[in-house]
């Protein structure tokens, strides 16, 4: 269990925010931290990491305190165990990548997790290269594996994806909840895509100003009326295309292109790019198999 | 036939004075790109006042310093028997103190362009300040550090003022080339003074080509 309870006074372009948090995570959970920016999500996953001072406040993370303001207890990043993974990568340009992970690693500590975690994220290839011969893709791959050579107690995500086009996010997606569960990790992911925090993650905070406003489980929390769907996706709206008496919504599930009908009423507040779940509830879907 | 000496000597006093300004520099110019402290402008325009002071200003004021008649000069000859005016070692620290500002500029403008994510990522890593220095700052600006001691050591090649001040002019001890093309001007032996010249003037070519080639990616280029 991570009990996080800060107080910071941020100075941002619109004036000062008193950034206040009270969180406590279940070991073993993905969550989300949602908000425009500004809220102060990545303020509060620097402040995790120790690279931001706290004013006031206390993080203790299974039993073990790394901050306590009351008792001057005040880990560096150093003697924390967190895995981050930056918003730019952050990949020493002068070292491999193989290097880059190896350099990780603690004294004494044993080098397979290298090998394991390499074969892991499907660098076998690229071990040898530097970051500036790689895809923002592989790059992404490469920071998530080096976040967890020590094997972190926290794993923080600040907005892994967001530079990522569609494709390359969602397998991206799936290698984070493959290690998330391999490595039975706590994470925090910074993200501000409704679909990818409904697909990863266990509970969602949301924040505005900093402070939290909403929490509970995605699909809760970004639908308004609940849906008792027998099967729903989430996607994007690409397109609304009226046809005579009824409009034709395209919608993007993933990789798939779905057409949905849909009366005048139910698109009033919809427009492209808006996020939505596509749920049948009176029709049982049909089955069939793939063959392959 | 010229003589060799002040050329050995000037390549002597470059290469020492080079190797121990890069050493003071990479703390001080790491210092100088991350603090935060309020004496830190002071500190930076100490570093690089040598820029625009004439040279005989520096060397006249060790020269006060370093003569035995005054306090600092008198309590080195008293305790450590070390006389500092019109020595190589009066020299280097004269050099040292002159070229400061070369090595530190380039190192410390490098280190302020590595993005702070960077050494974030090394800290949460486990990684101590130093080890990060070592180990992602600085190979991660060799460009800046090439730069650095390139044109410390061309500047101590070419110095005159602060050297005439405190070296004084002494054959095998001081007599550096920019001395010696002076003296053989006075003595109007204008071809000893044009070969001393032309060495001078080769050297700092080369070194200078030197830098613009690697720094530029000439090389890597070529070897491609």
């Amino acid at each position: 269990m991570i009990a996080i309870d800060i107080h910071k006074i941020l100075y941002t372009a619109h004036g000062s925010m008193l950034l206040s948090i009270q969180l406590d995570i279940e070991k073993g959970q993905l969550v989300t931290l949602y908000g425009v920016s500004g809220s102060g999500k990545t303020s509060i996953l620097r402040m995790l990491a120790g690279l931001m001072h706290v004013d006031k406040g206390r993080i203790s993370v299974h039993d073990k305190t790394w901050l306590n303001t009351n008792e001057k207890v005040h880990r560096s990043p150093q003697q924390r165990k967190v895995g981050y993974v930056f918003q730019d990568y952050a990949l020493f340009p002068n070292m491999t990548v193989r290097k880059n992970l190896e350099f990780a690693l603690e004294k004494g500590q044993d080098r397979s997790i290298i090998e394991e975690l390499i074969n892991i994220v499907e660098l076998e290839m690229l071990q040898d290269r530097k970051p500036e011969m790689l895809s923002g893709g592989q790059q992404q791959r490469v920071a998530l594996a080096r976040a967890l050579v020590r094997k972190p107690e926290l794993l923080l995500l600040d907005e892994p994806l967001s530079a990522l086009d569609v494709n390359m996010r969602s397998k991206l997606q799936d290698y984070i909840i493959k290690v998330h569960h391999q490595y039975e990790l706590t994470t925090i992911l910074v993200s501000h895509d409704i679909s990818e925090i409904i697909k990863m993650s266990d509970k969602v905070y949301c924040l505005e100003g900093g402070k939290i406003v909403k929490q509970g489980d995605p699909i809760s929390i970004f639908t308004n009326n609940q849906v008792s769907g027998k099967f729903q996706f989430t996607g994007e709206i690409i397109t609304i295309k009226k046809e005579d008496v009824v409009y034709v919504v395209t919608i993007l599930i993933g990789q798939n292109v779905v057409k949905v009908i849909a009366q005048e009423s139910e698109i009033l507040d919809l427009k492209t790019g808006d996020t939505v779940i596509v749920a049948s509830k009176a029709f049982n879907p049909i089955l069939l198999k793939v063959e392959g | 036939m010229i003589d060799w000496n002040p050329i050995i000597l000037t390549a002597k006093l470059a290469l020492v004075t080079t190797i121990i300004l890069l050493i003071i520099s990479i703390p001080l110019a790491y210092w100088l790109a991350t603090s935060k402290s309020k004496i830190k402008p002071v500190i930076e325009t100490l570093v690089s006042m040598p820029l625009v002071l004439p040279p005989t200003v520096l060397g006249f004021y060790l020269l006060m310093a370093f003569s035995p008649g005054n306090a600092f000069g008198g309590w080195l000859q008293e305790y450590f028997g070390i006389r500092l005016i019109f020595s190589f070692s009066g020299l280097v620290i004269g050099s040292i103190i002159y070229s400061l500002p070369f090595m530190v500029n380039p190192i410390q403008s490098g280190l302020s362009g590595v993005p702070k994510s960077l050494y974030e990522a090394s800290y949460v890593l486990g990684k101590s300040k130093v080890e990060t220095l070592f180990n992602v700052l600085l190979p991660n600006i060799k460009p800046s550090l090439l730069t650095g001691i390139v044109l410390a050591f061309a500047h101590t090649v070419g110095e005159f003022g602060v050297v005439l001040m405190i070296g004084g002019n002494i054959p095998e001890k001081t007599k550096v080339v920019s001395i010696a093309i002076y003296d053989e001007v006075e003595a109007l032996n204008y071809s000893h003074a044009n070969t001393y010249s032309l060495i001078l003037f080769g050297i700092t070519f080369v070194v200078l080509l030197a830098v613009y080639v690697i720094n530029g990616g000439y090389l890597k280029k070529f070897w491609k």
